[in-house]
């Protein structure tokens, strides 16, 4: 196996030359301490002494998970010479620019992490009965995860929803299923994240029907719309629209959201899919973050003014394995979102400066094999979360390699945040890892390695132009595959995997049938038996009607061609998923992606 | 492996279609599998994603490949890889070797094998597990059935 590949390729973001200047008495410690200690017992790599894990000179190498070197030992001399001096350009204090200790003067001293559980399953029925029960448990928000159909704009009766139906998410086919799912669950109370993004608006709007009629008020109700969709071309791959409308379609739910839902955040722009289809620690950070610019930029040539949206911006980050390299990461995102909304968009409103995160753990480091030991590792990432300062958490359950969790493993995940929270004493101080010379060292390479990125992004023309270039697909698929090799090599380990292996028995899991899709099927048909098809006509052509415009802001006035008020036309009528999507495929188009391998 | 097969792959590399069928988009595994096995040696080809059953065979009918792989997370195998192997039997392409990877419940797994698929490759299964199992089972080229 080539392995010389491995550590060419491999992105570093840290520079080995020592930043200052080496104090007399480190220099002492080399000679009298470290150098005797080294002769006497040199270094060994953890895992296997080959590629990533040996230095040309052949000396042991240490690495993070993305492939960054680290030192033994970080001294002041790893730090920019006044950083001491200069406290508040390099972190500032809680609650202050640059943000780099978190947004809250108080941490979670005054209000924890909101403890958010992703989940959905099956039926509209079954998943509502999850959600009381998650809640019932200490819970502190809702997460739905939807089916493959439903984010891809099929109904559950589609011929390309076949075997898909329920497996990955609820169903979700028309309003009549989101009024199963919140039944009994009072919208203007509970927040509610929704993981949607090519069809974010359809289910937006009928999430904002469903709390009309429960009687809750728009100005009050909160939660999160993933709506990312610069991620799905990048990562996750779950798009309808070619990116230009789709763009279109999410600056729409910016201006729609500024002026009737104020404390909802139309869009989580989300590193975790692209952590999770193999990007390093850095890669995660800066296209993510760079997302959010590409965001900001539409929104602006709209029309929009910064200030009004930015407030309601938020992000979403994997918490991996890396420790330290996570907490670096989350502890730099603030601050590079602080300059960025300063230097370059020139926000005015200090809420517009604020990098707001909500956290899961890595799916993609769960292992099938020994599958309780991922609660170790769920335990470790939720801690370097809650380091780190994100604002909620979803810690995955233990048996999520395998397959949805079962209720037993969801509470575990959710203890283990609890445990976090109220024994470990981790959230009374805040950013208490500040002045660590390591922790500190590895932030502002996040930051530099971040605005180099940036640099790179913006020569391309932006991300949408560099996505329909491939580079950053091609980034990610590089990064993994240098990771699967490293694994491979024995060089980066994983307990059960490639070492400490045993034979072992299954788990039981979730396992979901093809019942759902009957159901879901039989209950369309009984739909479009009831509703007024003409109706469902009319709301559908005026909105192929309104996607044909290009809209246009005009202060305190929503763009006449804006979607959403023709979206939630189509919902009242009882319109489903798929019909919308098709509408909109209609106007549209589709789109699909060259293959990079 | 045994010798046989090492001659026909040094005369003619493996042929490989990675396939994505199914709405699910999540392709590191598929992507990586094809590098794998292009690095090995075989001549791989990606579908690319949300490739219907007939599109799997006609592209393998038209590659010529002796090797499908089909990459599933979503818990569709069930409705898809039994159409995969109605069709290339339809097509009298039975003798292209079907292995699946990715996460396939255990309850499913002798189904899919009475299907035909001879081999599932689960999570954290080591690339070369997979590479040599396609080398010691895809039939040579020009051996008649």
């Amino acid at each position: 196996m080539a392995r010389t590949t491995t550590e060419e390729s491999l992105p570093s973001a840290i520079e080995t030359a020592r930043t200052s200047d080496v104090s007399p008495a480190e220099q002492q410690w080399v000679e009298k301490t470290l150098r005797p200690a080294l002769a006497k017992a040199p270094e060994r790599p953890i895992g296997a002494d080959s590629g990533v894990n040996r230095n040309p000179d052949g000396t042991a190498r240490f690495t993070t998970i993305s492939g960054v070197p680290v030192e033994r030992l970080y001294t002041p001399a790893d730090l920019p010479a006044d950083f001491a001096a200069d406290n508040q350009k390099y972190l500032g204090h809680p609650g202050q620019p640059p943000y780099t200790r978190g947004i809250h003067a108080t941490g979670y001293r005054g209000k924890l992490w909101t403890m958010r559980q992703f989940s959905g399953f099956a039926s509209p029925e079954e998943t509502n009965q999850r959600y009381k029960y998650l809640l019932a448990n200490g819970g502190g928000g809702l997460s739905v995860a939807f089916d493959l159909p439903t984010l891809m704009g099929y109904d559950s009766d589609h011929v390309n929803s076949e075997g898909e139906v329920g497996k990955c998410g609820v169903a979700i086919d028309s309003l009549e299923d989101m009024e199963i799912l919140f039944s009994g669950i009072d919208l203007e109370k509970t927040t509610v994240s929704m993981t949607i993004n090519s069809p974010a608006s359809v289910l937006w709007a009928m999430y904002l029907v469903v709390a009309e009629r429960q009687g809750a008020d728009w100005n009050k109700i909160s939660g999160t719309l993933q709506n990312d969709i610069l991620k799905e071309y990048i990562a996750q791959k779950e798009y309808i629209y070619p990116p230009a409308p789709s763009m279109r379609l999410v600056i729409d739910t910016f201006e729609f959201g500024s002026l009737h839902t104020p404390r909802f955040n139309p869009i989580s722009i989300s590193g975790y899919h692209i952590r999770e289809a193999g990007a390093t620690a850095l890669q995660e950070l800066a296209f993510t973050i760079y997302d959010g610019v590409e965001y900001v930029e539409w929104a602006l040539r709209r029309g929009l003014n910064v200030d009004e949206f930015a407030p309601r911006l938020s992000f979403f980050f994997n918490s991996h394995n890396d420790f330290f390299e996570e907490i670096a990461k989350f502890r730099a995102s603030r601050k590079i979102w602080y300059r960025l909304m300063t230097e370059r968009f020139h926000a005015k409103n200090p809420r517009s400066h604020l990098m707001r995160f909500h956290t899961q753990t890595a799916g993609v480091s769960l292992t099938a094999q020994q599958p309780k030991n991922n609660i170790a590792r769920v335990a470790l990432q939720a801690l370097a979360a809650v380091l780190g300062g994100t604002q909620s958490l979803h810690t995955d359950s233990y048996d999520e390699a395998l397959a949805l969790p079962t209720e037993e493993a969801a509470r575990i995940a959710l203890r283990t945040q609890q445990i976090l929270a109220y024994e470990s004493g981790v959230a009374q101080t805040v950013d208490p890892l500040a002045g660590s010379y390591f922790v500190e060292h590895l932030t502002l390479n996040m930051e530099r390695g971040a605005f180099d990125y940036f640099d790179k992004l913006d020569k391309m023309g932006g991300m949408v132009r560099a996505i329909e270039q491939g580079f950053p697909q091609k980034e990610l698929a590089e990064s993994s595959y240098q990771y699967q090799r490293a694994v491979e090599a024995g060089e980066k380990i994983i307990v059960g995997v490639n070492d400490f292996v045993v034979e072992e028995e299954l788990p039981e899991i979730l396992y979901i049938d093809e019942s759902v899709r009957e159901a879901q099927t039989e209950k369309l048909k009984h739909l479009r038996a009831r509703r007024s098809n003409e109706q469902v006509e009319r709301a559908l052509e005026a909105l192929r009607q309104a996607a044909r415009q290009e809209p246009q802001a005009q202060p305190g006035v929503l763009s006449s061609a804006n979607t959403m008020p023709y979206i939630l036309d189509c919902v009242r009528a009882y319109a489903t998923v798929g019909e919308i999507c098709e509408a909109l495929r209609d106007v549209f188009g589709t789109y699909e992606e060259a293959s990079w391998t | 492996m045994n010798a046989s097969h090492n001659t026909a792959e040094q005369n003619q590399p493996i042929r490989v279609l990675v396939a994505k069928p199914g709405l699910d988009g999540h392709d590191r595994g598929a992507k990586v599998i094809a590098r794998a096995l292009r690095d090995a040696g075989m001549e791989v080809i990606y579908t690319g994603l949300r490739q219907t059953p007939e599109m799997i065979v006609n592209a393998s009918i038209q590659e010529d490949v002796q090797c499908i792989g089909l990459s599933i997370l979503s818990g569709a195998h069930n409705a898809i890889v039994p159409r995969v192997m109605a069709l290339l039997k339809e097509r009298g392409a039975d003798d292209i070797l079907v292995v699946v990877g990715g996460t396939i419940p255990a309850q499913d797994i002798e189904f899919l094998k009475q299907q035909g698929v001879a081999a599932i490759f689960g999570p954290g299964t080591p690339l070369e597990t997979t590479i040599d199992f396609i080398r010691a089972n895809v039939k040579p080229r020009g051996v008649p059935a």
